[in-house]
């Protein structure tokens, strides 16, 4: 069913395509300029092996990336512990122990592979369609009333309110907590 | 159930007036507080910690404000559901509202336009294009996670409010400034919680998530409450005009936080404090005057000032740390993905097969553009000759202006005379029952009626203020009918006059001997007497020229 959905809506698709089957996964392109992730039988050969086949002298014929350079763990991946009280306060996620540090400061470093890019006099493309206009709606109420529909979605409910946890603190105060990470280290 | 959720959206309105209030429903406490959101990136009284305990000399207040106006349109800035206060909780709920995944934003064209008027009517250049971006909140109220805002590229930057407040030692002298502003930027509101803090939980409502904001960033130019006053109210007015506001502050229509430091003139600025859930222009004065007070004596006994936010008491008139104070927000802001670039246009520059809908022109809404209140003022110190003072009463006071301008129109006095009666008489008397201009009891026409017969001389100017007091209280009558039945007309006939005089004259031998010997003065003190026999109704300045006569050797 899943696949016929896919048939469907690449009929309208831009790029010609056709679909074959394969058991592999693979990257479809499923519209201008999009990408999706694709992890079923069905998967798409575009018209590469056919002989009409005009090849675009920008898209290169091999993929070019290389891995990036290892980067040392430096000292600057290390995270004092007021910063990962405060990570842990923005994120809301409690991983105060040896394992959940090792595994920021992995994040950390893997992230900092990015620095290696020259990306000098380039400027930031912030989206695919930053050559168009954002679309405007007329003023007129369209939507709304379906408070019930909306309600039923939620797990928690009082009356026609949503229900969540008081305040935005959910982790202990520093100071209140059973077990500072000095201690523990 | 209506009924009840009715009344629960009344009490968080009810409860954003007055912070900490409890209130009984069915057996359960509810505590509310109401979080705003701000969306300030400028921070120009940064992180300067205060240095040294020496005894500052000349300090003065620093005040920026950042005000967040919700746009009076039919519906949300990114969907179509309505917007409107007090309505039962979640039924102006859409499902894009709720960020149920696949929904995406549709911008509101209203809310670009009224934007774009907005900047225009505070000097702002309006930048053609602008962008939108996610600023990341972890509220309940705000279920996307992320409030889309303009931070990178507003769509108004750089311009001017100009405002005046009565000052000098006597408060009769017109002062007028200006102040910069930085800019003006589109963005979501977030919905409404209540917390119930004895069973541990919040109530979510979002008729309110997703509603239209400008948010407009002062610079910090102003030096004290009144300014700060001053300048709001002439923002609200500014508003109102265009329509692009409502303005009520009461109803959060209209949200200031004010940015307060202090420092010696010269100097780097002093680490501020934002004051919050100020919800009148008069709340913000006294709020703003505390802080700043608060402010120099921590400096002074030597304390050093913390960058916090802080909550105004409007009860003990003071202001307090807000409970969840936290350092430094990361707010993680990002481009948003899924809007591309707001573009506006001048009728010479429409791109070609541009579909009308999708443009909005700058030149035409400048075209367009209301009398602002500055201009209105201007206008009618010329037309009316009346004072600056009283043009700005008669602005600001709604409907006001129509009253006095149909009195004008409709009688023989002078609009100077006019104003001094809708000044005095017409807006004291509403004042002390606290009513409106539409509710007054006496109608322009009736006030229009009595100023003639003034005018003609019919009657004295005390008479006219004893009928204006009579019509007040018998809003059927007129002016004319009223000095009939009381017979309140002026005593012309000579003869009666002169005898009311003598008879003044006669009974006050010591008064008339200080006046043969040179002390006009004890004049005035007959005068009195004449005018207390004739219950006002004699001109003065018969009554003077007949005791002269009569006294005189």
């Amino acid at each position: 069913m899943f696949s016929q959905t896919i048939r469907r809506n690449l009929r309208h698709a831009a790029f010609n395509l056709r679909l074959t089957n394969h058991q592999h996964n693979a990257l479809v392109t499923s519209g201008p300029g999009r990408l999706a992730q694709c992890s079923f039988l069905t998967v798409l050969t575009p018209y590469f092996s056919d002989e009409n086949y005009v090849h675009n002298s920008k898209v290169p014929r091999a993929p070019k990336w290389q891995p990036a350079m290892k980067t040392e763990p430096s000292s600057a991946t290390e995270v004092p512990s007021e910063v990962v009280d405060k990570l842990e306060r923005l994120a809301l996620v409690d991983f105060r122990n040896q394992e959940g540090i090792e595994c920021l400061e992995k994040a950390i470093q893997f992230a900092d592979q990015l620095r290696n890019v020259n990306s000098a006099a380039v400027e930031p493309m912030d989206s695919v369609l930053y050559d168009r206009s954002i679309y405007l709606r007329k003023d007129t109420i369209h939507e709304g009333e379906c408070a019930e529909e909306l309600l039923h979605l939620s797990s928690h409910v009082i009356d026609e309110y949503f229900v969540a946890p008081t305040g935005n603190i959910p982790l202990a105060k520093h100071d209140e907590r059973a077990t500072p990470l000095e201690q523990e280290k | 159930m209506a009924a009840a959720s009715a009344g629960l959206s009344s009490m968080i309105y009810n409860c954003n007036k007055q912070k900490h209030v409890s209130v009984l429903t069915s057996n359960t406490v509810y505590l509310v507080l109401k979080r705003r959101i701000s969306t300030c990136i400028y921070r120009p009284q940064s992180k300067l910690q205060t240095k040294k305990k020496s005894v500052p000399q000349g300090m003065v207040g620093v005040i920026g404000l950042e005000i967040h106006a919700q746009i009076n349109s039919l519906t949300k800035l990114f969907s179509g559901s309505q917007v409107k206060f007090l309505a039962p909780p979640n039924s102006l709920v859409s499902f894009f509202d709720a960020s149920l995944p696949g929904t995406l934003p549709v911008l509101n064209k209203r809310c670009v336009e009224a934007a774009v008027m907005t900047g225009l009517a505070l000097n702002c250049s309006i930048n053609r294009k602008s962008l939108f971006d996610r600023k990341h909140y972890f509220y309940a109220d705000m279920p996307a996670g992320y409030q889309i805002t303009q931070q990178r590229l507003p769509i108004a930057v750089d311009g001017t409010l100009t405002y005046s407040y009565l000052g000098g030692p006597k408060r009769n002298q017109m002062i007028t400034k200006s102040v910069h502003i930085k800019q003006i930027q589109l963005e979501q509101d977030s919905g409404k919680s209540l917390h119930d803090e004895q069973r541990n939980q919040t109530l979510i409502d979002l008729n309110r998530a997703g509603v239209a904001l400008m948010e407009l960033v002062m610079e910090p130019e102003m030096s004290c409450g009144e300014e700060a006053a001053a300048a709001v109210r002439e923002l609200q007015l500014i508003l109102q005009t265009l329509g692009t506001s409502k303005g009520n502050m009461a109803e959060g229509q209209l949200r200031v936080d004010a940015n307060v430091s202090v420092h010696v003139p010269g100097e780097p600025l002093g680490t501020r404090a934002e004051v919050k859930n100020i919800n009148s222009a008069r709340f913000l004065a006294r709020a703003i005057d505390y802080e700043i007070q608060r402010q120099m004596e921590l400096l002074e006994q030597g304390g050093v000032v913390q960058n916090e936010t802080r909550s105004f008491d409007q009860k003990t008139g003071t202001t307090v740390p807000m409970r969840d104070k936290e350092d430094f927000q990361d707010y993680r802001f990002m481009p948003e993905p899924n809007l591309p670039p707001l573009r506006v246009y001048d009728s010479a520059s429409v791109p070609a097969g541009l579909a009308r809908s999708q443009v909005v022109l700058v030149d035409q809404l400048q075209s367009c553009l209301p009398e602002l209140p500055s201009v209105r003022r201007e206008r009618l110190v010329q037309t009316y000759g009346i004072l600056p003072e009283h043009s700005f009463t008669l602005v600001h006071e709604d409907g006001l202006l129509d009253y006095f301008e149909s009195v004008v129109s409709s009688t023989k006095a002078e609009p100077k005379k006019v104003i001094g009666w809708v000044m005095k008489e017409l807006v004291g008397s509403l004042n002390q029952q606290s009513l409106q201009v539409s509710q007054s009891p006496v109608s322009p026409h009736a006030l229009a009626e009595l100023l003639d017969l003034l005018e003609a001389g019919s009657i004295s100017s005390s008479a006219a203020k004893h009928v204006f007091q009579e019509l007040w209280k018998n809003p059927g009558k007129s002016a004319e009918q009223v000095v009939r039945e009381q017979d309140l007309g002026l005593l012309s006939d000579p003869a009666q006059l002169r005898s009311i005089c003598q008879r003044v004259v006669d009974t006050h031998p010591e008064q008339v001997l200080a006046i043969q010997r040179g002390n006009h003065k004890a004049l005035n003190k007959l005068m009195g007497e004449v005018q207390k026999e004739t219950k006002g109704r004699a001109n003065p300045v018969q009554i003077r020229s007949i005791l002269q006569q009569i006294v005189s050797p």
